[in-house]
């Protein structure tokens, strides 16, 4: 019972009696609070700013998925119907679920893996080429030039890509890639992978280089062999809290995905073939002004990123203090 | 041998464990063969930006230009001049608030990012929390609801409308936060010891050792606040930033296809430019980083 003071209370150790003890406690806090207030010095600038122009925000958000809203009148409470509708009446609602999960299952773990792999390449090479090659990754996701994927995967036989493989013979004649609802998925999801090399691929970036590199030079001596080994009992090990932001950023570019798909195939898609609950979402909310069930939506894929972020926090835990 | 030919030595990889050459080549040619598949439809609005209108709608389409020409970068210009506000003071615009976003943003999230990383005081498992919850939290009303805050505080049409919202920005905190929770903790007492506040800890020890992650922060908010065009809370065309005009004179049909393709890439520059100087910056650490457990 003694030890579970042990941590922060610097100035006295509580007794046992004093823990549980409803006065007690808020003293200890209000102690603690004062002793640390530096801290919260520091932090106002943001915490203030961050309330203001987030906080509020979401909080004043959260109640428009139990609402019917349409941007003109003041929204009225319907209880849980929005939902209601999305799980049992709305069919596109459940193609879209299929086809994020489809998405998030491909786009994410591999980009999560490209970034990590990529971003361990790269360090491996010397001085400029290092600079030269990060550049190269990732510019795609500087420049949102993903039209010219329009042109790429254009439908007629001078699109690139059918250009290409009728010469090689691998076709005999042009196929839709963008209208084709077999094809589009695929489409979308290479173009989104082409962009994926962003946030996550920089953070490893930086943190490689942070590595101390002593840690290298001992492991050197104590008969580590090749990189690989090195990678594995050195590098990774370091790389904790990297690993854990890179996840949650691929959580959200993996599932919130959707401009992609809305620039490239169009909203909405033959067949709902690309259509992501950003896209449902997007659909009902600014093409039919029924923001209510808009919020709903991204409600759904709220809870389902939350979710997602625990399973990743679960599996990433050996690392991350 | 002399301290800088010993420095010399240790800033190639020869030092470090099995390395072969040929290793280093299979990746430098592995990585080239990627490069291309990724560099290939920037290669394609590049020279989409130097064609000439005819050569544009060929078809098919060609991968090398015949007449090489500026015309569409002078285009972008001569029509950038005849607009009823001063292309000057897009420019200006721009400028001004991305350097103020940028210092704001570093400035302001370094501070709390140490404090999150760093310290322990009640409430910091609350705030760290609250930091990944945001960076997932996705509402297609969120800017409905950000709009009546900042009407709410007479903001709008204003330069803090574009600059307030964007200094709070989550994924370079988190990103800082990730990367200072790796900086020894004997280092940090050391200095409390010493008497050092806070504050003293935060700019003098932590920050000069977390520079790869500072350049990166500073990279994602030089990109986040280039690109702002500021859509819903500045209606005034004075006070808009150079990404809403160079769409608009693109947005002006086929005539302008050409320059709707220069103007992608003279936006583009800047950013580029900034990465690639933050870039050196991170690498350079590599030579003389030490932080010792």
């Amino acid at each position: 019972m003694s030890n579970s003071t042990s941590s922060s209370a610097e100035k006295r150790l509580l007794t046992a009696d004093e823990i549980g003890n409803k006065k007690y406690d808020r003293s200890y806090y209000w102690r603690e609070i004062k002793r640390n207030k530096s801290c919260y010095f520091m932090l106002a600038p943001f915490l203030i700013l961050f309330t203001i122009f987030t906080v509020i925000p979401v909080i004043m958000s959260l109640p428009m998925g139990f609402t019917d809203f349409d941007m003109v009148h003041f929204p009225k409470f319907v209880g849980i119907e929005n939902f209601y509708t999305l799980f049992i009446e709305d069919d596109v609602f459940m193609t879209a679920v299929r086809i994020t999960l489809v998405f998030a299952v491909f786009t994410g773990p591999i980009s999560y893996f490209l970034c990590f792999f990529l971003a361990w390449l790269i360090n491996e090479l010397p001085g400029f080429l290092k600079t030269l090659f990060t550049l190269i990754f990732y510019i795609p996701s500087m420049s949102n030039v993903y039209y010219i994927w329009q042109t790429i995967f254009s439908g007629d036989s001078y699109g690139w890509l059918n250009a290409v493989l009728i010469n090689f013979g691998f076709i005999t004649g042009p196929k839709q890639w963008l209208t084709d609802s077999t094809y589009i998925l695929g489409c979308v999801i290479v173009v989104q992978l082409w962009l994926s090399l962003g946030a996550g691929f920089l953070s490893f970036r930086a943190g490689f280089q942070g590595i101390d590199k002593s840690m290298y030079e001992a492991g050197a001596v104590e008969g580590i062999k090749n990189r690989w080994q090195e990678l594995i009992y050195i590098t990774l090990p370091s790389m904790g809290p990297q690993l854990m932001f890179s996840a949650v950023m691929t959580i959200v570019s993996a599932f919130t995905a959707g401009t992609v798909s809305q620039n490239l195939v169009g909203l909405p898609s033959t067949d709902y073939a690309a259509h992501t609950l950003m896209n449902h979402a997007q659909d009902y909310g600014w093409t039919r002004y029924e923001m209510g069930y808009a919020s709903a939506i991204c409600m759904v894929l709220f809870v389902a990123m939350l979710a997602a972020n625990y399973l990743i926090r679960k599996i990433l835990n050996k690392y991350i203090d | 041998m002399t301290d800088a030919k010993h420095l010399d030595k240790m800033k190639g990889t020869s030092r470090r464990a099995g390395r072969k050459i040929g290793g280093s080549v299979c990746i430098f040619i592995f990585l080239t063969l990627l490069g291309i598949f990724m560099v290939f439809p920037i290669y394609f609005a590049i020279i989409n930006s130097i064609k000439p209108v005819q050569e544009l709608f060929l078809f098919p389409p060609k991968m090398y230009v015949m007449n090489p020409t500026f015309d569409n970068f002078k285009d972008l210009l001569s029509v950038a001049s005849n607009l009823w506000v001063p292309f000057s003071r897009y420019v200006f615009n721009s400028l001004f608030v991305t350097a103020a976003i940028s210092v704001a943003h570093v400035f302001v999230c370094c501070m709390a990012s140490y404090v999150l990383a760093k310290c322990t005081f009640p409430g910091a498992k609350f705030f760290n929390e609250l930091i990944v919850l945001s960076l997932l939290y996705t509402s297609n009303v969120i800017y409905i609801m950000q709009y009546m805050v900042i009407a709410e505080l007479n903001l709008i049409n204003t330069y803090w409308a574009l600059i307030l919202p964007v200094i709070p920005s989550t994924m370079g905190l988190f990103l800082m936060r990730q990367c200072m929770s790796q900086i020894p903790n004997a280092m940090i007492e050391a200095a409390r010891v010493d008497g050092a506040s806070n504050f003293r800890i935060c700019w003098g020890i932590v920050m000069p050792n977390s520079k790869p992650a500072l350049m990166t922060m500073i990279i994602f908010i030089f990109q986040a606040a280039w690109n702002t065009t500021g859509g819903s809370f500045v209606f005034n065309e004075a006070y808009k930033p150079l990404p809403t005009i160079i769409q608009q004179i693109g947005a002006a049909g086929l005539a302008r296809a050409g320059v709707a393709a220069a103007g992608v890439i003279v936006l583009l520059i800047p950013p580029v430019l900034v990465f690639v100087i933050a870039q050196r910056h991170v690498i350079e650490t590599m030579a003389h980083s030490g932080i010792k457990e």
